[in-house]
């Protein structure tokens, strides 16, 4: 019996995150979650090749029929097909979510480890200021916001990133405390290198993988948020179909169609516990015990 | 099964499903008797199965593992076949657990004695009203001074020596008949370690309890057990009295190991075992220690040894065990002496204080000084070009804290640090220029928490070349080769990730980084300590063999005084953050010196049973130095009277610059400490 030699990385940075994604697929949580996500971002993509009707034609002669063969979901009250708009219910808000995630992960992860790096006075106040600002409604922020700069994508998007960002500073500077504490930052110090250095290539490496799962979770908040904001009618306009907005829409038809809801529902639900299972899979991968977090 | 014996332990091999699907033993057909009054000592180093033997003592597997054969009883029960409820009867009742840190295992949150009267209450039969005399008399079992006010106590307000003990009492509280003890007292300073030792040795006197004592330091093992069991790669190597054990091993790897221990009665470097023990279920057919061995023959290789008496009547698992006395026991390894005092020197470090106490607002706006006394105090050293100079004293002592001001991690109250070239060196990191930077550097004491765990070997050494020298491309990757060649590893590690190295490996990649920088000083922070002897002794070997070759001048810290001893040329003792006494090594280590020197040097640990250590002072811990007078006025066994509680004792200067701060006259110290070594070993 001879034990073999452990195998040699060749890129550790890569072979880190192949590892990780292995270890996320071989539990089940994650390879339905992973599968999930997957398939409604290629949806998002493809849907309007494969749509059957134009998302926006009306046809005032089938309002709120019945699914068939023509129409799989039934239509909607001015007639449109319910099954074309739910697949591309999701365009717009995986669109402006996918792009606000990452910023808010970025901005807030910086400012994070920042804060976690430098402590004292500074990151005291600054801390209170995010506990502050983390005790108001989101809702209520995010109506302010957008009442005075418009419900734009343009506005949408760093409006998202920034409520959202705030939460993933407190994650992000925890974590850097964990780390500021070992030796390896002390001897970075020592060594003279910069502020900066010591946050990107000594604290980085070792926060990442908690930015990762907290991204994740911001990405199902934020999905939740936008399709709230649809909902309330300050998100997507009109035609453009919206999960948020279709749900609004149909629900006063509830009793006797309950297809205008049952899509979107479906749709927008499928995707949320995509993304959380996949969140949950990648925590427990890595190591990261989210009950332990905080909850924001 | 014989009746007085205790936990009988029989034939037993533990393992584990590896990921090929094989079974990987850990422990490998052992046996063990520990009978009623004995004490046996379970000696080995990291991952040779210690502790997880001493854990099926108790009926409990680490998760994953399984009994492969083998039963194990404690009395007349089987352990592995109990249910849950009768083995919490028994656990930390008839069979009692001290665990390594009991600062851990203590709850934070309840008094020490809620804590006991818990344990009471579920393994004895006293009444509760019996409770609070009963906690009383434990803890004053255990020797704990003024037990009435132990008992309000949180955990955190005692030390490390006083939880260790309150840990003992609640072990005893259910008059157990075996004690198992895990590595009681590692991690605990010296003088503690030699009181706690002196406790449990009593306690076994006085009870008649069994008691199993699993640690890696032979020197803790000497002082406590009647038998030993050396323990390598998951089997019992050599079994014996501790006599036999320690004074005469017939195992090559207990040879070894006395081999890489440094004691203190030897100024040589201990000499190192090479190669490192076998992974599990790697050691094949043949003898385990094969690679290692000095004597392995043929049939080493082919034919697994047996456990058979050897010479002396010990149990030897060795096919060569007769010829096993060739090998030599003891250090032989050559001390590298740089030093010479009319060398240049290398840094000055004038008269530094260090403050960790910040002075509250208050009292900084109504313009009042701070007169709590600096944590250290009144450092003068001046290193010369290519010494090494020890700093010794007991945790709290500031000798890290010295490390982190001149390194500029942390600012000093007061007092410089200067280059022997006159050049002045800035107080904080971030005022220095590379170059000074680059002139002082670190080591730390654990290399897993002084190495980026998500940076490559590579990625570790190129960031001082990068910084310092700006390396790039290919001179970049020779230059990181031969700093892994000079600390004798190779071009293969550089894509390792520090976790695919063994603690060694890590402390060597530490050391390569700092010497990246072509430095004049290195400070070696208790580099070895987080190491296993043999793995310590290879480390001491490199930085002397570095020494050579570099010319570097070390500064090299240590609680452990036959380390410092081991390594350095001169040698600093440090109390309560001031200075006690400086002088060559050798001059520290004999008489005349300064009473906290004898102190420590009388508590330490020697493996060897004919050697007990001498109790001269409590252990009592003191959390901050005293405003005037000595340092050392409240232990000192030699105190004068008023003049220590008052007055700053003086420097007085014997030859070679061996300077003792005392009251007392170095002469009558000399007589004082000549006439107790005279007289110990006639009344002994």
């Amino acid at each position: 019996m001879t034990v073999s030699a452990t195998a040699i990385p060749q890129n550790s940075t890569l072979d880190h995150f192949s590892s990780i994604l292995r270890d996320v697929l071989s539990r089940p949580s994650g390879a339905v979650g992973l599968f999930l996500v997957v398939f409604h971002i290629i949806l998002a993509l493809i849907s309007p090749y494969i749509a059957p009707y134009d998302f926006k034609e009306m046809n005032s002669t089938m309002m709120l029929a019945d699914p068939g063969i023509n129409h799989w979901l039934g239509t909607d009250h001015l007639g449109r097909d319910v099954f074309s708009r739910t697949i591309q219910g999701g365009r717009e808000a995986m669109l402006v979510t996918g792009i606000a995630t990452p910023v808010a992960v970025i901005w807030g992860g910086m400012v994070g480890i920042f804060f976690g790096l430098v402590g004292g006075r500074l990151d005291e106040v600054m801390m209170r200021l995010v506990d502050a600002f983390l005790s108001l409604p989101w809702i209520l922020k995010m109506l302010l916001l957008i009442v005075t700069f418009g419900t734009s994508i343009l506005v949408l998007v760093p409006t998202l990133a920034f409520i959202y960002g705030i939460p993933v500073i407190r994650i992000a500077r925890a974590a850097t405390q964990d780390v500021v504490a070992r030796d390896f930052v002390s001897a970075a110090r020592a060594r003279g290198n910069s502020r900066a250095t010591i946050m990107r290539r000594e604290l980085l490496p070792n926060v990442l993988d908690s930015l990762m799962v907290e991204g994740a979770m911001r990405w199902s908040w934020m999905l939740l948020a936008f399709s709230s904001l649809s909902f309330l009618g300050f998100g997507v306009s009109p035609p453009t179909p919206d999960w948020g907005l279709m749900i609004s829409d149909a629900r006063g038809f509830m009793s006797f169609a309950p297809w205008g809801v049952l899509g979107p529902v479906i749709a927008l639900s499928s995707l949320i516990i995509g993304i959380n299972l996949t969140a949950d899979a990648l925590a427990k991968s890595l190591g990261i015990d989210r009950a332990q977090k905080a909850t924001v | 099964m014989n009746k007085s014996s205790i936990i009988e332990i029989r034939d037993i091999s533990i393992g584990f499903t590896g990921r090929s699907g094989h079974t990987l033993p850990v422990l490998r057909n052992i046996n063990l008797t520990v009978k009623r009054g004995e004490t046996v000592g379970l000696v080995g180093e990291s991952g040779s199965g210690k502790s997880t033997l001493a854990l099926a003592a108790m009926g409990y597997l680490k998760r994953g593992l399984r009994i492969l054969e083998g039963t194990c009883h404690f009395k007349d029960q089987n352990m592995f076949t109990l249910g849950r409820t009768e083995l919490e009867k028994i656990r930390g009742g008839k069979l009692g657990l001290v665990p390594q840190n009991s600062g851990q295992s203590l709850t934070p949150t309840l008094r020490i004695g809620q804590q006991l009267t818990e344990a009471l209450r579920l393994h004895s039969k006293l009444k509760s009203e019996q409770y609070h005399r009963r906690v009383l008399e434990l803890l004053t079992q255990v020797r704990l001074p003024d037990p009435e006010t132990v008992v309000v106590r949180f955990p955190h307000e005692l030390s490390g020596g006083q939880q260790q003990r309150v840990a003992i009492a609640m072990a005893l509280a259910g008059e157990p008949d075996a004690l198992l003890l895990d590595e009681p007292t590692t991690g605990l300073d010296v003088t503690t370690q030699a009181h706690i030792l002196e406790l449990l040795r009593d306690l076994a006197a006085d009870t008649g309890m069994a008691m199993l004592y699993v640690s890696h330091d032979l020197g803790a093992i000497a002082q406590v057990c009647d038998r030993v069991m050396v323990m390598y790669a998951g089997e019992v190597v050599l079994e014996g009295t501790t006599r036999q054990v320690l004074k005469a091993p017939s195992h090559p790897y207990a040879r070894g190991l006395l081999a890489s221990i440094p004691k203190l009665s030897d100024p040589h470097l201990p000499s190192a075992l090479k190669g490192r023990p076998p992974a599990p279920g790697g050691a094949g057919n043949g003898c385990a220690f094969v690679e290692r061995c000095g004597i392995a023959s043929e049939i080493c290789r082919s034919t697994r040894p047996s456990l058979a008496s050897g010479p002396g009547n010990a149990l030897v698992r060795c096919h060569h065990a007769n010829l096993s006395n060739r090998l030599s026991m003891t250090p032989d390894g050559k001390k590298v002496c740089n030093a010479d005092p009319n060398a240049e020197p290398a840094i000055y470090l004038d008269n530094l204080s260090i403050r960790y106490s910040k002075q509250s607002l208050i009292n900084r706006l109504c313009g009042k000084k701070d007169i709590s006394p600096a944590t250290v105090d009144n450092i003068s050293i001046t290193l010369t070009k290519g010494e090494t100079l020890g700093l010794v004293g007991e945790s709290g002592s500031g000798k890290s804290t010295i490390l982190k001001t001149v390194a500029g991690l942390l600012p000093p109250a007061n007092g410089s640090i200067v280059f022997g070239d006159g050049e002045n060196l800035p107080r904080e990191v971030e005022q220095r220029c590379p170059n000074h930077l680059r002139r002082i550097q670190l080591v730390f004491q654990n290399p897993d928490d002084s190495l980026n765990p998500r940076h490559t070997i590579a990625e570790i050494l190129e960031q001082p070349l990068k910084l310092y020298f700006s390396l790039t491309g290919q001179a970049l990757l020779e230059r990181s080769t031969e700093l892994l060649e000079l600390v004798r590893l190779g071009a293969h590690y550089l894509d390792r990730l520090p976790s695919q190295l063994s603690g060694g490996e890590k402390q060597r990649v530490a050391i390569a980084r700092a010497f990246a920088a072509e430095p004049d000083l290195i400070l070696c922070d208790e580099v070895t300590s987080a190491l296993d002897v043999s793995v310590q002794a290879a480390v001491l070997n490199l930085l002397n063999e570095l020494k050579q070759k570099q010319g570097t001048t070390y500064v090299f810290v240590s609680h452990d005084l036959a380390v410092v001893r081991a390594l350095s040329d001169r040698v600093a003792v440090l109390y309560q953050g001031r200075l006690c006494e400086i002088g060559p090594a050798a001059d520290v280590y004999s008489t005349p010196s300064h009473p906290y020197t004898e102190v420590l040097l009388n508590a330490v640990l020697e493996p060897d049973p004919d050697i007990r250590p001498k109790l001269t002072t409590d252990d009592v811990v003191e959390l901050a130095p005293p405003t005037q007078g000595c340092p050392f006025q409240r232990r000192c066994p030699r105190k004068l009277g008023k003049i220590c509680d008052t007055e700053n004792p003086p420097w007085q200067q014997k030859e070679n610059g061996h300077s003792i701060c005392c009251h007392i006259a170095i002469e009558q110290l000399e007589s004082m400490q000549f006439e107790e070594i005279n007289i110990e070993p006639a009344s002994a």
